[in-house]
């Protein structure tokens, strides 16, 4: 896989580097986009967007989406979470193709409540039809449950968490420069046992 | 070419390791300390909280990795699970130079007198193999103090009047409390409790050579930006390299003990870093590679006289496998309680530690470490929101707002928990894995359930809105505090190694890691291990000076 990505860079190098008249003038011809995701296609990271926004809403703070959560997943694909892959590729398409069964529609296209209860009957369990059967619908939303959160609370150098959202939502300072932010005087005393409270 | 031969070889250069290889070289002996890992940096790894030491969905950061490394474990229903090291059920500790010590929370605690001789106290107990130590505190107590000395703890046992018998200070002075500690502390001395502060194997001021704490939210789970934490890595390890009898080789992988037909200890089998089979004869050997390694090691290593493993003729290498249950409460405040002064755990109570009447055994009550942002997302009483809107409030409101207390508690061994080498499965090198079976002794729950309610009152008393427990249940893999596959005793039939970690059977063969635990005591173990480093370190070398180990 590691080869995989070098030749996708060496490829975007060439080609972005000394020949862009050249992409201009191929542009028309040459269809299949550049994708800036590594596993997952375009129309997956769409739904996954709606769903990381669901596992982690956007309210006075941003959430999931905005945070690149699905760009944490995407890459995790790529890396550690190479051992999830099908359960991403089969999952997503089966989950879609349930939803449009129950709704005949999109996920993205219904409205945020209605996304809320389709994914609060996964959570349950409750997805029926032939892929579900070996593939707990329960055991893929806790997967995808899962990575949301690391990619939303995790560091930011895996992708996800962007800015330190989480960080500045949950009010530690960051960035987190060691030996010099924040710590009131009581860190830098000693215990005093006979005044515990207020140290030496 | 082959590698010139030694006086000893060391395998593992953790908490034991690195003392027995300290010690060793400086009684003159020559030393080879084999270590799976490698060193490891702050720099490496930062602050990353999903590659941690404590929560490592992604990967565990300071080893071992799961390209090489697996495991069996039980299932449940008669059949077995392949898991990995960044699994739960793998029962992960750090492999690398220092291991443990890199990226514990490093309480130091000496265990209770009474812990040296349980049966003693309690009797015999259904179910379990529970037994007195062969030897006592006062016998440990000056190689408690040189480990307290030489790695440095900062400590102040003034205000506890359960403190275990010391002949001196400790080295530097104990932490002052953060917010949370002072707010537990008023609320123990309320409840007629006697709160104090942990010692730590951290400098509170500088301390040979090494800086002062800078009181991190990262430290427990990372290895520390400033050196102030001790492990054998900063400490002992370099002291032995210094010697110029000491040689510390990484990436290799021990995979057997060479043991001849008259019964001895020939030297080792190992994987080099280029997964190369190599030799290294030596005239003693100490295993120290923890609990579930150093099992998997003696029992891989059959030989005519030993065809069960290195010093289990007796089948006791590998069972009586120990944690700690552990078991606490937390509670949400209205008022911001987090004071982002690290490493969060300050306050100690040792008044439920063997002091209760119907209970057998217990464990010390600490204000818990601080829980990173992605940890905290599965903190919450039962019946909450796993996701969506609810469950990102409650990140925003209570991450500031709650207190967490749990204590170890002190694990009774049990016979059939044990670890075995697989039959079938082999790792990346070949070599058998690991498996792990059994349950916790019913007086475990029991224990857990009584400390779950102390802390819980405790927390209630700080003045908490809602509090919830987590005690134990019955399925445990033991893992960070591992323990007690490798037994001392004085009864070789009852026992794997002697008082001094000497195998029974192979007298140039020793332990020196959490193995040679009786029983694990109601508290943190580094400090012991590391105890016990000293004490088996400087038996080998007297015995050494004596006989040459002819």
């Amino acid at each position: 896989m590691k080869n995989q990505s070098f030749s996708r860079r060496e490829f975007v190098r060439l080609f972005a580097g000394g020949t862009a008249v050249m992409l201009i003038s191929f542009n028309t011809a040459c269809r299949n986009k550049i994708s800036q995701w590594r596993y997952l296609n375009e129309e997956e990271i769409t739904l996954l967007d709606a769903i990381v926004e669901q596992i982690i809403p956007t309210d006075d703070f941003p959430g999931g989406k905005w945070a690149n959560v699905s760009n944490f997943i995407d890459k995790q694909l790529d890396s550690y979470y190479r051992h999830h892959q099908a359960a991403y590729r089969d999952g997503l398409s089966a989950f879609e193709n349930t939803v449009i069964q129950m709704k005949n529609k999109q996920f993205k296209e219904l409205p945020f409540a209605e996304q809320t209860l389709i994914l609060e009957k996964m959570e349950a369990g409750e997805f029926s039809g032939d892929y579900w059967k070996d593939h707990p619908s329960a055991d893929f939303f806790d997967l995808v449950r899962q990575h949301s959160l690391q990619g939303f609370y995790g560091s930011p150098v895996h992708g996800g968490n962007r800015e330190y959202i989480s960080y500045k939502m949950l009010g530690l300072d960051y960035p987190n420069v060691i030996g010099q932010n924040r710590y009131n005087d009581l860190s830098w005393r000693t215990y005093n046992p006979k005044s515990p409270e207020n140290g030496k | 070419m082959a590698n010139k031969h030694v006086n000893a070889v060391v395998i593992g250069a953790g908490a034991g390791g690195g003392v027995v290889a300290k010690e060793l070289s400086a009684g003159g002996l020559t030393v080879v300390i084999f270590e799976r890992g490698r060193w490891h940096t702050y720099d490496e790894h930062g602050d990353d909280e999903l590659t941690s030491q404590r929560t490592f969905p992604l990967k565990c950061g300071y080893g071992p990795d799961n390209a090489r490394n697996w495991r069996m474990v039980q299932d449940g229903k008669n059949g077995w699970t392949k898991v990995f090291p960044n699994d739960w059920s793998y029962g992960n500790n750090a492999a690398c130079v220092g291991s443990g010590t890199v990226t514990y929370g490093a309480m130091a605690w000496r265990f209770q007198p009474v812990d040296f001789h349980l049966k003693t106290k309690y009797g015999a107990l259904a179910g379990s193999t529970l037994d007195d130590w062969p030897i006592g505190y006062d016998e440990l107590e000056p190689y408690y103090e040189k480990a307290e000395y030489e790695l440095g703890v900062s400590g102040d046992p003034t205000n506890d009047p359960f403190v275990p018998p010391r002949k001196n200070p400790y080295p530097m002075p104990a932490f002052s409390f953060n917010k949370e500690g002072i707010i537990l502390e008023k609320a123990a001395r309320r409840l007629g409790l006697h709160p104090f502060p942990i010692p730590m194997l951290r400098n509170s001021v500088p301390y040979n050579g090494r800086a002062a704490c800078i009181r991190m939210r990262t430290c427990v789970g990372y290895a520390c930006p400033v050196g102030a934490k001790a492990g054998t890595q900063n400490t002992v390890i370099p002291v032995a390299l210094k010697t110029g009898n000491c040689e510390l080789r990484i990436n290799c992988m021990v995979s057997e003990i060479m043991i001849d037909d008259k019964g001895k200890a020939k030297g080792i089998k190992y994987f080099d870093s280029d997964n190369k089979l190599q030799v290294q004869t030596s005239d003693l050997v100490v295993v120290s590679a923890s609990a579930s390694e150093t099992a998997r090691l003696l029992l891989n290593s059959k030989s005519k006289l030993f065809p069960n493993g290195a010093g289990n003729n007796n089948g006791w290498v590998g069972r009586n496998f120990q944690d700690h249950a552990y078991s606490g409460a937390y509670g949400l405040f209205e008022e911001e309680v987090y004071d982002d002064v690290g490493p969060g755990a300050c306050i100690a109570i040792n008044d439920f530690n063997h002091r209760s009447a119907d209970i057998i055994g217990g464990g010390v009550l600490c204000n818990e470490f601080i829980r990173m942002p992605y940890q905290f997302t599965s903190i919450r009483p039962s019946g909450s929101q796993r996701w969506g809107k609810e469950h990102k409030d409650f990140q925003k409101q209570n991450f500031r707002r709650h207190i967490a207390i749990h204590g170890p508690v002190q694990e009774m061994p049990v016979f059939d928990k044990r670890v075995e080498v697989d039959p079938v499965v082999k790792d990346f090198w070949g070599i058998p894995v690991v498996r792990i079976s059994g349950y916790r002794h019913d007086n475990d729950i029991k224990v857990g359930q009584f400390l779950a309610d102390k802390a819980e009152a405790w927390i209630k008393e700080a003045g908490a809105m809602q509090t919830w427990q987590a005690a134990p249940g019955k399925q445990s893999v033991p893992s960070q505090h591992q323990s007690g596959t490798c037994r001392m005793g004085n009864d070789p039939k009852t026992s794997v190694t002697n008082k001094y970690g000497q195998l029974h059977e192979i007298d140039n063969i020793f332990i020196a890691d959490g193995s040679l635990h009786v029983n694990n005591g109601g508290y943190n173990p580094a400090l012991t291990i590391l105890a016990l480093g000293y004490w088996v370190g400087g038996h080998i070398v007297d015995e050494w000076k004596a006989t040459h180990m002819k």
